[in-house]
Protein backbone atom coordinates (compact mmCIF):
# COMPACT_ATOMS: atom_id res chain seq x y z
CA UNK A 1 0.00 0.00 0.00
CA UNK A 2 1.10 3.39 -0.91
CA UNK A 3 1.64 5.83 1.86
CA UNK A 4 -0.54 8.19 0.48
CA UNK A 5 -3.33 5.60 1.38
CA UNK A 6 -2.31 5.08 5.03
CA UNK A 7 -3.44 6.53 7.84
CA UNK A 8 -1.20 9.04 10.19
CA UNK A 9 -0.97 5.66 12.94
CA UNK A 10 -0.41 3.06 10.13
CA UNK A 11 2.45 5.38 9.07
CA UNK A 12 4.25 5.70 12.15
CA UNK A 13 3.86 1.60 12.51
CA UNK A 14 5.40 1.18 9.56
CA UNK A 15 8.22 3.38 10.41
CA UNK A 16 8.13 1.53 14.00
CA UNK A 17 8.61 -2.19 12.42
CA UNK A 18 11.61 -0.27 10.31
CA UNK A 19 9.04 -1.26 6.81
CA UNK A 20 9.79 2.44 5.85
CA UNK A 21 11.95 5.11 7.64
CA UNK A 22 10.67 9.00 8.51
CA UNK A 23 12.89 10.37 5.50
CA UNK A 24 11.28 7.97 3.25
CA UNK A 25 7.51 9.07 4.30
CA UNK A 26 8.33 12.90 4.18
CA UNK A 27 10.27 12.24 0.87
CA UNK A 28 6.81 10.76 -0.69
CA UNK A 29 4.79 13.22 0.56
CA UNK A 30 7.01 15.89 -0.93
CA UNK A 31 7.00 13.96 -3.97
CA UNK A 32 2.73 14.12 -4.19
CA UNK A 33 3.13 17.34 -3.41
CA UNK A 34 5.18 18.71 -6.50
CA UNK A 35 2.98 16.35 -8.47
CA UNK A 36 -0.21 17.81 -7.43
CA UNK A 37 -0.63 20.91 -5.46
CA UNK A 38 -0.59 22.62 -8.38
CA UNK A 39 -4.18 21.24 -9.06
CA UNK A 40 -5.75 21.66 -5.79
CA UNK A 41 -3.16 25.04 -4.14
CA UNK A 42 -3.46 23.40 -0.17
CA UNK A 43 -0.14 24.64 0.69
CA UNK A 44 1.18 28.29 0.84
CA UNK A 45 4.54 27.41 2.07
CA UNK A 46 6.01 23.92 1.42
CA UNK A 47 8.92 23.27 3.64
CA UNK A 48 11.26 20.62 1.86
CA UNK A 49 14.34 21.27 3.42
CA UNK A 50 13.22 21.69 7.04
CA UNK A 51 10.85 18.47 6.39
CA UNK A 52 14.10 16.40 6.09
CA UNK A 53 15.89 18.06 8.34
CA UNK A 54 13.33 17.33 10.94
CA UNK A 55 12.93 13.51 9.22
CA UNK A 56 16.43 12.34 9.72
CA UNK A 57 16.21 13.64 13.14
CA UNK A 58 13.21 12.13 14.03
CA UNK A 59 14.45 8.93 12.36
CA UNK A 60 17.30 9.07 14.59
CA UNK A 61 15.21 9.22 18.09
CA UNK A 62 13.11 6.10 16.66
CA UNK A 63 16.17 4.00 16.04
CA UNK A 64 17.94 5.34 19.29
CA UNK A 65 13.79 4.26 20.89
CA UNK A 66 14.13 7.87 22.15
CA UNK A 67 10.26 8.41 20.13
CA UNK A 68 8.60 5.34 20.58
CA UNK A 69 4.58 7.52 20.32
CA UNK A 70 1.92 6.79 17.78
CA UNK A 71 2.57 9.53 15.75
CA UNK A 72 6.75 9.60 15.50
CA UNK A 73 8.00 10.11 12.09
CA UNK A 74 4.45 11.06 10.35
CA UNK A 75 4.52 14.14 8.03
CA UNK A 76 1.61 16.57 8.65
CA UNK A 77 0.43 19.84 7.82
CA UNK A 78 0.21 23.01 9.63
CA UNK A 79 -2.14 26.12 9.22
CA UNK A 80 -1.17 28.99 8.36
CA UNK A 81 -2.27 30.75 11.53
CA UNK A 82 -0.14 29.02 13.76
CA UNK A 83 3.35 30.44 14.02
CA UNK A 84 6.45 28.40 13.15
CA UNK A 85 10.04 29.44 14.29
CA UNK A 86 11.73 30.23 10.52
CA UNK A 87 9.09 29.06 8.75
CA UNK A 88 6.71 31.58 6.98
CA UNK A 89 3.86 32.27 8.37
CA UNK A 90 1.10 34.33 6.81
CA UNK A 91 -2.59 33.96 7.75
CA UNK A 92 -3.29 33.90 4.45
CA UNK A 93 -3.20 37.84 4.32
CA UNK A 94 -0.88 40.45 2.16
CA UNK A 95 -0.22 41.73 5.62
CA UNK A 96 1.55 38.81 7.10
CA UNK A 97 3.38 38.34 3.66
CA UNK A 98 7.09 38.23 4.83
CA UNK A 99 6.14 37.35 8.88
CA UNK A 100 8.55 34.58 9.60
CA UNK A 101 8.06 34.00 13.76
CA UNK A 102 10.63 34.20 16.21
CA UNK A 103 8.59 31.20 18.21
CA UNK A 104 6.39 28.29 17.47
CA UNK A 105 2.96 27.57 18.35
CA UNK A 106 2.21 25.28 21.18
CA UNK A 107 -0.01 23.01 19.35
CA UNK A 108 2.94 22.49 16.98
CA UNK A 109 5.55 21.98 20.00
CA UNK A 110 3.43 19.39 21.01
CA UNK A 111 3.67 17.53 17.61
CA UNK A 112 6.83 18.18 17.11
CA UNK A 113 7.50 16.66 20.54
CA UNK A 114 5.44 13.35 19.20
CA UNK A 115 7.79 12.86 16.48
CA UNK A 116 5.78 14.84 14.12
CA UNK A 117 7.58 16.23 10.54
CA UNK A 118 6.34 19.16 9.59
CA UNK A 119 5.72 19.44 5.51
CA UNK A 120 4.49 23.30 5.44
CA UNK A 121 2.06 25.54 6.05
CA UNK A 122 -1.10 25.70 4.80
CA UNK A 123 -4.07 27.53 2.78
CA UNK A 124 -6.93 29.19 4.42
CA UNK A 125 -9.51 32.14 4.37
CA UNK A 126 -7.29 35.35 4.99
CA UNK A 127 -7.05 35.41 8.80
CA UNK A 128 -9.87 32.43 9.58
CA UNK A 129 -12.30 34.30 7.79
CA UNK A 130 -14.54 32.58 5.59
CA UNK A 131 -15.92 28.97 4.58
CA UNK A 132 -14.31 28.33 1.35
CA UNK A 133 -10.59 29.01 1.28
CA UNK A 134 -11.62 31.86 -1.39
CA UNK A 135 -10.52 34.89 0.85
CA UNK A 136 -6.96 33.97 0.74
CA UNK A 137 -4.18 36.56 -0.83
CA UNK A 138 -2.45 33.51 -2.20
CA UNK A 139 -5.26 31.95 -3.92
CA UNK A 140 -8.03 29.90 -3.95
CA UNK A 141 -7.94 26.25 -2.25
CA UNK A 142 -9.77 23.04 -4.81
CA UNK A 143 -11.56 20.37 -3.36
CA UNK A 144 -10.08 17.43 -4.37
CA UNK A 145 -13.04 15.78 -4.99
CA UNK A 146 -14.61 17.96 -7.57
CA UNK A 147 -11.92 21.01 -8.22
CA UNK A 148 -14.57 23.25 -9.64
CA UNK A 149 -15.82 23.38 -5.82
CA UNK A 150 -14.16 24.62 -2.73
CA UNK A 151 -12.70 22.92 0.16
CA UNK A 152 -14.88 24.71 2.49
CA UNK A 153 -12.97 26.60 5.28
CA UNK A 154 -10.97 28.68 7.02
CA UNK A 155 -9.23 25.55 7.34
CA UNK A 156 -9.94 24.55 3.39
CA UNK A 157 -6.03 24.13 2.48
CA UNK A 158 -5.13 21.93 5.48
CA UNK A 159 -8.78 19.41 5.26
CA UNK A 160 -8.04 19.20 0.98
CA UNK A 161 -4.39 17.93 1.87
CA UNK A 162 -5.87 15.68 3.73
CA UNK A 163 -8.16 14.69 1.32
CA UNK A 164 -6.01 15.14 -1.24
CA UNK A 165 -3.15 12.34 0.10
CA UNK A 166 -0.41 15.90 0.14
CA UNK A 167 0.04 14.91 4.32
CA UNK A 168 -0.62 12.10 6.58
CA UNK A 169 -2.70 14.49 8.76
CA UNK A 170 -3.03 18.28 9.40
CA UNK A 171 -3.66 20.47 11.84
CA UNK A 172 -6.88 23.43 11.18
CA UNK A 173 -8.48 25.72 13.84
CA UNK A 174 -12.22 26.30 14.31
CA UNK A 175 -13.84 29.36 15.09
CA UNK A 176 -17.44 28.80 13.96
CA UNK A 177 -16.93 25.50 12.07
CA UNK A 178 -13.48 25.97 10.27
CA UNK A 179 -12.46 22.47 11.11
CA UNK A 180 -15.25 20.54 10.57
CA UNK A 181 -17.12 21.90 7.56
CA UNK A 182 -14.06 21.34 5.09
CA UNK A 183 -13.79 18.06 6.67
CA UNK A 184 -17.13 17.81 6.02
CA UNK A 185 -16.92 19.54 2.30
CA UNK A 186 -13.24 16.72 1.51
CA UNK A 187 -14.21 13.55 3.16
CA UNK A 188 -12.35 13.56 6.02
CA UNK A 189 -12.70 14.01 9.99
CA UNK A 190 -12.13 17.23 12.03
CA UNK A 191 -12.79 17.44 15.37
CA UNK A 192 -12.92 20.88 17.42
CA UNK A 193 -12.15 19.93 20.93
CA UNK A 194 -13.61 21.68 24.67
CA UNK A 195 -12.61 25.06 24.57
CA UNK A 196 -9.40 25.22 26.26
CA UNK A 197 -8.40 21.94 25.81
CA UNK A 198 -5.69 23.05 22.54
CA UNK A 199 -3.56 25.75 23.83
CA UNK A 200 -3.76 28.72 21.49
CA UNK A 201 -0.19 30.44 22.27
CA UNK A 202 1.17 30.90 18.92
CA UNK A 203 -2.28 30.41 16.68
CA UNK A 204 -2.60 34.20 15.02
CA UNK A 205 -6.10 35.33 17.05
CA UNK A 206 -8.80 35.75 15.17
CA UNK A 207 -11.94 35.13 17.92
CA UNK A 208 -10.62 34.40 21.26
CA UNK A 209 -13.34 33.63 23.15
CA UNK A 210 -14.11 31.10 19.89
CA UNK A 211 -10.99 29.46 18.38
CA UNK A 212 -9.46 26.41 19.22
CA UNK A 213 -7.18 24.06 17.08
CA UNK A 214 -7.44 20.64 16.60
CA UNK A 215 -7.19 17.63 14.42
CA UNK A 216 -8.19 17.04 10.21
CA UNK A 217 -7.31 13.26 9.99
CA UNK A 218 -8.23 10.40 7.63
CA UNK A 219 -10.03 8.08 10.19
CA UNK A 220 -11.27 8.73 13.77
CA UNK A 221 -8.19 6.45 15.42
CA UNK A 222 -6.12 9.56 13.93
CA UNK A 223 -8.01 12.23 15.28
CA UNK A 224 -8.00 10.70 18.79
CA UNK A 225 -4.00 9.78 18.84
CA UNK A 226 -3.25 13.07 17.45
CA UNK A 227 -5.94 15.33 20.08
CA UNK A 228 -4.02 13.27 22.68
CA UNK A 229 -1.10 14.39 21.18
CA UNK A 230 -1.82 18.10 21.43
CA UNK A 231 -4.03 18.53 23.86
CA UNK A 232 -1.64 20.17 27.11
CA UNK A 233 -1.95 23.02 29.78
CA UNK A 234 -0.72 25.77 29.28
CA UNK A 235 0.38 28.57 31.23
CA UNK A 236 0.95 30.60 28.09
CA UNK A 237 -2.67 30.74 27.36
CA UNK A 238 -4.92 32.08 30.14
CA UNK A 239 -7.57 30.38 29.01
CA UNK A 240 -5.84 26.70 29.09
CA UNK A 241 -7.79 24.08 31.02
CA UNK A 242 -6.38 21.66 33.31
CA UNK A 243 -7.64 18.21 31.91
CA UNK A 244 -6.43 15.05 33.62
CA UNK A 245 -8.84 12.91 30.82
CA UNK A 246 -6.82 13.26 27.63
CA UNK A 247 -6.28 9.67 27.05
CA UNK A 248 -8.40 10.25 24.09
CA UNK A 249 -7.18 7.05 22.67
CA UNK A 250 -8.53 4.83 25.13
CA UNK A 251 -11.82 5.73 23.52
CA UNK A 252 -11.42 3.66 20.22
CA UNK A 253 -14.16 1.44 21.57
CA UNK A 254 -16.90 0.18 19.66
CA UNK A 255 -20.15 0.54 21.54
CA UNK A 256 -22.99 2.37 21.65
CA UNK A 257 -25.58 0.23 23.64
CA UNK A 258 -27.18 2.79 25.77
CA UNK A 259 -25.29 5.96 24.26
CA UNK A 260 -28.65 8.60 24.36
CA UNK A 261 -28.04 10.40 21.21
CA UNK A 262 -30.46 13.70 20.37
CA UNK A 263 -31.07 15.17 17.22
CA UNK A 264 -32.65 18.63 16.85
CA UNK A 265 -35.71 18.89 14.86
CA UNK A 266 -34.09 22.34 14.47
CA UNK A 267 -31.17 21.10 12.74
CA UNK A 268 -33.64 19.07 10.35
CA UNK A 269 -35.46 21.96 9.23
CA UNK A 270 -35.44 24.27 6.37
CA UNK A 271 -32.54 25.11 4.12
CA UNK A 272 -31.08 21.37 4.62
CA UNK A 273 -30.27 19.24 1.40
CA UNK A 274 -32.18 16.49 1.40
CA UNK A 275 -29.62 13.80 0.53
CA UNK A 276 -27.51 15.39 3.19
CA UNK A 277 -30.50 14.61 5.40
CA UNK A 278 -31.07 11.51 4.78
CA UNK A 279 -27.41 10.75 4.89
CA UNK A 280 -27.47 11.82 8.47
CA UNK A 281 -30.98 10.00 9.29
CA UNK A 282 -29.01 6.54 8.48
CA UNK A 283 -26.15 7.24 10.01
CA UNK A 284 -28.69 7.82 13.05
CA UNK A 285 -30.45 4.52 12.79
CA UNK A 286 -27.38 2.55 11.82
CA UNK A 287 -26.05 3.79 15.42
CA UNK A 288 -29.70 3.24 16.83
CA UNK A 289 -29.09 -0.49 15.70
CA UNK A 290 -26.26 -0.73 17.51
CA UNK A 291 -27.95 0.12 20.48
CA UNK A 292 -28.29 3.58 21.14
CA UNK A 293 -31.11 4.88 22.05
CA UNK A 294 -31.83 7.65 19.46
CA UNK A 295 -34.57 10.57 20.12
CA UNK A 296 -35.59 13.43 18.25
CA UNK A 297 -36.07 16.72 20.35
CA UNK A 298 -36.59 20.89 19.89
CA UNK A 299 -32.84 22.36 20.74
CA UNK A 300 -34.20 25.88 20.26
CA UNK A 301 -32.63 29.50 19.31
CA UNK A 302 -30.83 27.71 16.56
CA UNK A 303 -31.48 30.65 13.89
CA UNK A 304 -30.27 33.09 16.73
CA UNK A 305 -27.06 31.64 17.08
CA UNK A 306 -25.39 33.01 13.57
CA UNK A 307 -26.01 36.95 14.33
CA UNK A 308 -24.36 36.04 18.40
CA UNK A 309 -21.78 34.60 16.51
CA UNK A 310 -21.11 37.48 13.93
CA UNK A 311 -21.47 40.12 16.62
CA UNK A 312 -18.82 38.44 19.32
CA UNK A 313 -16.93 37.30 16.36
CA UNK A 314 -16.07 40.77 14.70
CA UNK A 315 -16.25 42.54 17.96
CA UNK A 316 -12.87 39.95 18.92
CA UNK A 317 -11.60 40.50 15.49
CA UNK A 318 -11.38 44.04 15.61
CA UNK A 319 -10.02 44.34 18.58
CA UNK A 320 -7.42 41.21 17.95
CA UNK A 321 -6.41 43.05 14.36
CA UNK A 322 -5.20 46.18 15.77
CA UNK A 323 -1.73 44.75 16.31
CA UNK A 324 -1.14 44.85 12.82
CA UNK A 325 -0.37 48.23 12.31
CA UNK A 326 2.91 48.67 10.39
CA UNK A 327 5.62 48.51 12.44
CA UNK A 328 6.73 45.68 14.55
CA UNK A 329 6.11 42.95 12.08
CA UNK A 330 4.19 42.80 8.45
CA UNK A 331 3.68 44.83 5.80
CA UNK A 332 3.69 49.00 6.12
CA UNK A 333 3.03 51.00 3.04
CA UNK A 334 5.11 52.69 0.78
CA UNK A 335 3.84 56.12 1.22
CA UNK A 336 2.40 58.24 3.74
CA UNK A 337 1.95 61.32 5.83
CA UNK A 338 2.77 60.66 9.28
CA UNK A 339 1.66 58.39 11.42
CA UNK A 340 -1.66 57.69 11.43
CA UNK A 341 -1.43 57.83 7.85
CA UNK A 342 1.10 55.02 7.77
CA UNK A 343 -1.67 52.73 9.88
CA UNK A 344 -4.72 53.38 7.53
CA UNK A 345 -2.30 52.92 4.41
CA UNK A 346 -0.67 49.89 6.05
CA UNK A 347 -4.09 48.25 7.03
CA UNK A 348 -6.05 49.02 4.30
CA UNK A 349 -3.75 47.90 2.12
CA UNK A 350 -2.82 44.91 3.66
CA UNK A 351 -5.83 43.50 4.54
CA UNK A 352 -8.47 41.85 2.16
CA UNK A 353 -12.25 42.71 1.76
CA UNK A 354 -13.46 39.69 4.08
CA UNK A 355 -11.33 41.44 6.68
CA UNK A 356 -12.09 44.63 6.11
CA UNK A 357 -15.68 44.49 6.31
CA UNK A 358 -15.63 42.38 9.63
CA UNK A 359 -12.98 44.82 11.46
CA UNK A 360 -15.86 47.65 10.56
CA UNK A 361 -18.70 45.92 11.83
CA UNK A 362 -16.34 44.69 15.18
CA UNK A 363 -15.58 48.63 15.14
CA UNK A 364 -19.45 49.58 15.19
CA UNK A 365 -21.02 47.04 17.58
CA UNK A 366 -18.47 47.83 20.63
CA UNK A 367 -18.63 52.01 19.43
CA UNK A 368 -20.05 54.06 22.55
CA UNK A 369 -23.50 54.40 21.95
CA UNK A 370 -24.06 50.60 20.09
CA UNK A 371 -21.81 48.70 22.42
CA UNK A 372 -25.22 47.54 24.62
CA UNK A 373 -27.51 47.35 22.18
CA UNK A 374 -25.49 44.80 19.79
CA UNK A 375 -22.16 43.63 21.57
CA UNK A 376 -23.79 43.27 25.01
CA UNK A 377 -27.00 41.95 23.70
CA UNK A 378 -25.04 39.07 21.78
CA UNK A 379 -23.56 38.13 25.05
CA UNK A 380 -26.89 37.73 26.66
CA UNK A 381 -28.30 35.67 23.56
CA UNK A 382 -24.66 33.56 24.54
CA UNK A 383 -25.90 32.95 27.84
CA UNK A 384 -28.83 31.03 26.30
CA UNK A 385 -27.77 29.44 23.86
CA UNK A 386 -25.55 27.41 26.51
CA UNK A 387 -28.60 27.30 28.43
CA UNK A 388 -30.33 25.42 25.86
CA UNK A 389 -27.15 23.27 25.52
CA UNK A 390 -27.14 22.03 29.09
CA UNK A 391 -30.68 21.19 29.02
CA UNK A 392 -30.08 19.05 25.92
CA UNK A 393 -26.86 17.72 27.80
CA UNK A 394 -29.27 16.58 31.06
CA UNK A 395 -31.13 13.72 28.31
CA UNK A 396 -28.72 13.12 25.92
CA UNK A 397 -24.69 11.65 25.74
CA UNK A 398 -24.42 12.98 21.93
CA UNK A 399 -26.24 15.10 19.86
CA UNK A 400 -26.23 14.59 16.20
CA UNK A 401 -27.02 16.35 13.12
CA UNK A 402 -25.51 17.72 9.93
CA UNK A 403 -22.24 19.65 9.56
CA UNK A 404 -23.18 21.99 6.54
CA UNK A 405 -26.90 22.26 4.95
CA UNK A 406 -25.33 21.22 1.64
CA UNK A 407 -22.23 19.03 -0.13
CA UNK A 408 -19.10 21.86 -1.07
CA UNK A 409 -20.81 24.94 -3.16
CA UNK A 410 -19.18 25.67 -6.54
CA UNK A 411 -15.94 28.20 -6.50
CA UNK A 412 -17.27 31.56 -6.80
CA UNK A 413 -20.51 31.20 -5.57
CA UNK A 414 -20.23 32.08 -1.71
CA UNK A 415 -18.60 35.10 -2.44
CA UNK A 416 -21.34 36.63 -3.86
CA UNK A 417 -23.31 37.11 -1.06
CA UNK A 418 -21.68 37.44 2.65
CA UNK A 419 -25.11 36.51 4.52
CA UNK A 420 -25.68 33.42 2.35
CA UNK A 421 -22.38 32.02 3.10
CA UNK A 422 -22.75 33.33 6.68
CA UNK A 423 -26.06 30.83 6.97
CA UNK A 424 -23.51 27.69 5.97
CA UNK A 425 -22.50 27.63 9.35
CA UNK A 426 -25.49 27.34 10.92
CA UNK A 427 -25.18 23.88 12.68
CA UNK A 428 -21.85 24.30 13.43
CA UNK A 429 -21.54 28.01 14.83
CA UNK A 430 -23.42 27.71 18.48
CA UNK A 431 -20.72 24.48 19.48
CA UNK A 432 -18.00 27.58 19.61
CA UNK A 433 -20.09 30.12 21.43
CA UNK A 434 -20.93 26.66 23.88
CA UNK A 435 -17.42 25.94 24.00
CA UNK A 436 -18.63 22.52 23.48
CA UNK A 437 -16.52 19.71 21.18
CA UNK A 438 -17.90 18.70 17.51
CA UNK A 439 -16.34 16.29 15.56
CA UNK A 440 -17.27 15.97 11.74
CA UNK A 441 -17.12 12.47 9.89
CA UNK A 442 -17.99 11.31 6.45
CA UNK A 443 -21.90 9.68 6.18
CA UNK A 444 -22.76 9.16 2.78
CA UNK A 445 -21.63 10.94 -1.44
CA UNK A 446 -24.60 12.75 -2.74
CA UNK A 447 -25.46 12.18 -6.34
CA UNK A 448 -22.69 14.91 -7.77
CA UNK A 449 -20.22 12.80 -6.02
CA UNK A 450 -19.53 15.08 -3.05
CA UNK A 451 -18.96 13.84 0.22
CA UNK A 452 -21.52 14.30 2.96
CA UNK A 453 -20.65 14.93 6.46
CA UNK A 454 -22.63 13.79 10.08
CA UNK A 455 -21.70 16.17 12.90
CA UNK A 456 -21.97 15.20 16.88
CA UNK A 457 -21.78 17.71 19.20
CA UNK A 458 -20.80 16.30 23.15
CA UNK A 459 -21.12 18.12 26.81
CA UNK A 460 -17.99 20.41 27.45
CA UNK A 461 -14.94 17.74 28.26
CA UNK A 462 -16.76 15.07 26.46
CA UNK A 463 -14.39 14.60 23.73
CA UNK A 464 -14.47 10.59 24.60
CA UNK A 465 -17.97 9.81 24.27
CA UNK A 466 -17.70 11.74 20.59
CA UNK A 467 -14.69 9.33 19.79
CA UNK A 468 -16.81 6.21 21.02
CA UNK A 469 -19.70 7.14 19.07
CA UNK A 470 -17.71 8.07 15.87
CA UNK A 471 -15.61 5.23 16.05
CA UNK A 472 -18.44 2.77 16.16
CA UNK A 473 -20.35 4.48 13.40
CA UNK A 474 -17.09 4.22 11.52
CA UNK A 475 -16.54 0.63 11.86
CA UNK A 476 -20.49 -0.01 10.76
CA UNK A 477 -20.05 2.55 7.75
CA UNK A 478 -16.69 0.81 6.28
CA UNK A 479 -13.93 2.18 4.99
CA UNK A 480 -15.13 5.82 2.34
CA UNK A 481 -13.45 7.07 -0.70
CA UNK A 482 -10.58 9.62 -0.57
CA UNK A 483 -10.53 12.74 -2.21
CA UNK A 484 -7.35 11.46 -3.71
CA UNK A 485 -9.58 8.68 -5.75
CA UNK A 486 -11.71 11.09 -7.62
CA UNK A 487 -9.07 12.83 -9.10
CA UNK A 488 -9.72 11.12 -12.73
CA UNK A 489 -13.44 12.56 -12.17
CA UNK A 490 -12.08 16.28 -11.56
CA UNK A 491 -11.56 18.69 -14.68
CA UNK A 492 -7.77 20.04 -15.02
CA UNK A 493 -8.21 23.70 -13.30
CA UNK A 494 -7.42 25.88 -16.21
CA UNK A 495 -5.67 28.66 -13.85
CA UNK A 496 -3.62 28.58 -10.77
CA UNK A 497 -2.23 31.87 -9.20
CA UNK A 498 1.66 31.61 -9.08
CA UNK A 499 2.28 32.89 -5.72
CA UNK A 500 3.35 30.11 -3.32
CA UNK A 501 6.10 30.87 -1.39
CA UNK A 502 9.13 28.30 -0.99
CA UNK B 1 -33.15 47.71 4.35
CA UNK B 2 -33.94 48.92 7.94
CA UNK B 3 -30.47 50.33 9.30
CA UNK B 4 -29.46 53.12 7.12
CA UNK B 5 -25.70 53.66 7.81
CA UNK B 6 -24.64 57.31 7.15
CA UNK B 7 -21.63 58.57 5.28
CA UNK B 8 -20.54 60.28 9.40
CA UNK B 9 -21.46 56.52 10.75
CA UNK B 10 -19.22 55.09 8.40
CA UNK B 11 -16.45 58.01 8.42
CA UNK B 12 -16.66 57.41 12.54
CA UNK B 13 -16.15 53.84 11.93
CA UNK B 14 -13.10 54.35 9.35
CA UNK B 15 -11.29 55.92 12.45
CA UNK B 16 -12.34 53.44 15.03
CA UNK B 17 -10.76 50.93 12.78
CA UNK B 18 -7.92 52.58 11.44
CA UNK B 19 -9.04 52.27 7.94
CA UNK B 20 -8.97 54.25 5.22
CA UNK B 21 -11.67 53.02 2.88
CA UNK B 22 -11.82 54.47 -1.10
CA UNK B 23 -14.86 56.11 -1.83
CA UNK B 24 -16.55 52.80 -3.61
CA UNK B 25 -15.23 50.86 -0.88
CA UNK B 26 -17.49 53.29 1.49
CA UNK B 27 -20.45 53.02 -0.34
CA UNK B 28 -20.06 49.28 -0.23
CA UNK B 29 -19.07 48.83 3.38
CA UNK B 30 -22.86 50.64 4.02
CA UNK B 31 -24.78 48.66 2.14
CA UNK B 32 -22.82 45.59 3.71
CA UNK B 33 -23.48 46.64 7.56
CA UNK B 34 -26.71 47.93 7.05
CA UNK B 35 -27.91 44.41 5.78
CA UNK B 36 -25.34 42.40 8.58
CA UNK B 37 -27.35 45.18 11.30
CA UNK B 38 -30.80 44.08 9.97
CA UNK B 39 -29.85 40.22 10.76
CA UNK B 40 -28.06 41.16 13.57
CA UNK B 41 -31.29 43.02 14.47
CA UNK B 42 -33.38 39.46 14.89
CA UNK B 43 -31.48 39.24 18.81
CA UNK B 44 -34.40 41.67 19.32
CA UNK B 45 -36.52 39.35 19.39
CA UNK B 46 -35.69 37.50 22.60
CA UNK B 47 -36.16 38.98 25.93
CA UNK B 48 -32.72 38.81 27.53
CA UNK B 49 -33.86 40.69 30.57
CA UNK B 50 -31.94 39.90 33.89
CA UNK B 51 -29.88 37.37 31.83
CA UNK B 52 -26.25 38.31 32.51
CA UNK B 53 -23.65 38.88 29.53
CA UNK B 54 -22.04 35.10 28.88
CA UNK B 55 -18.12 36.48 28.13
CA UNK B 56 -16.39 33.25 29.38
CA UNK B 57 -17.72 29.34 28.72
CA UNK B 58 -16.29 28.46 32.23
CA UNK B 59 -16.31 30.09 35.30
CA UNK B 60 -11.94 30.93 35.22
CA UNK B 61 -11.13 33.64 37.40
CA UNK B 62 -7.73 35.92 36.20
CA UNK B 63 -5.47 33.47 35.95
CA UNK B 64 -1.79 34.68 37.50
CA UNK B 65 1.92 33.26 37.50
CA UNK B 66 5.34 35.02 38.00
CA UNK B 67 6.66 37.62 36.18
CA UNK B 68 9.55 35.52 35.38
CA UNK B 69 11.72 35.59 32.11
CA UNK B 70 11.32 31.82 30.37
CA UNK B 71 12.32 32.72 26.78
CA UNK B 72 15.67 33.54 25.43
CA UNK B 73 16.64 37.37 24.18
CA UNK B 74 15.25 37.26 20.07
CA UNK B 75 16.07 40.61 19.56
CA UNK B 76 17.48 39.86 16.51
CA UNK B 77 14.56 37.73 15.31
CA UNK B 78 12.19 40.19 16.26
CA UNK B 79 13.75 43.05 14.89
CA UNK B 80 14.10 40.64 11.58
CA UNK B 81 9.81 41.41 11.22
CA UNK B 82 10.39 44.99 11.43
CA UNK B 83 9.42 46.86 8.39
CA UNK B 84 12.22 49.26 9.10
CA UNK B 85 14.29 49.46 11.80
CA UNK B 86 17.77 51.60 13.36
CA UNK B 87 20.29 50.93 15.81
CA UNK B 88 18.32 48.18 17.36
CA UNK B 89 15.40 49.67 17.49
CA UNK B 90 11.91 50.45 15.39
CA UNK B 91 11.87 53.01 12.97
CA UNK B 92 8.70 54.68 12.98
CA UNK B 93 7.10 58.12 11.31
CA UNK B 94 7.54 61.09 13.07
CA UNK B 95 4.89 61.54 15.83
CA UNK B 96 4.93 65.24 16.60
CA UNK B 97 6.63 68.22 15.05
Amino acid sequence: MSITDMTAVEVAAAIRAGKMTAVEAAEAMLARIEEQDKRYNCYVTVDRAGALAQAREVQAKIRAGELTGPLAGVPVAVKDNMCTEGLLTTCSSKILGNFVPAYTAEAVLKLKEAGAVILGKTNMDEFAMGSTTETSAYGVTRNPWNTGHVPGGSSGGSAAAVAAGECCYALGSDTGGSIRQPASYCGVVGMKPTYGTVSRYGLIAYGSSLDQIGPLTKDVTDCAAVLEAIASHDEKDSTSVERQDTDFTSALVEDVKGMRIGIPNDYLGDGLDEEVKAAVLKAAADLEGKGAVVERFDLSLVEYAIPTYYTIAAAEASSNLERFDGIKYGYRTEAYAGLHSMYKKSRSEGFGEEVKRRIMLGSFVLSSGYYDAYYLKALRVKALIKKAFDEAFAKYDVILGPVAPTTAPELGYSLLDPIRMYLGDIYTIAVNLAGLPGISLPCGIDKNGLPIGLQLIGDCFQEKKLIQTAYTYERLRGGFPSGKDQEINSPEPDEKEECRHE
Amino acid sequence: MANIISDETIEYVGILAKLELSAEEKEQAKADMGRMLDYIDKLGELDTTGVEPLSHVFPVQNVFREDVVTNSDMREELLGNAPEQKDGMFMVPRTFE
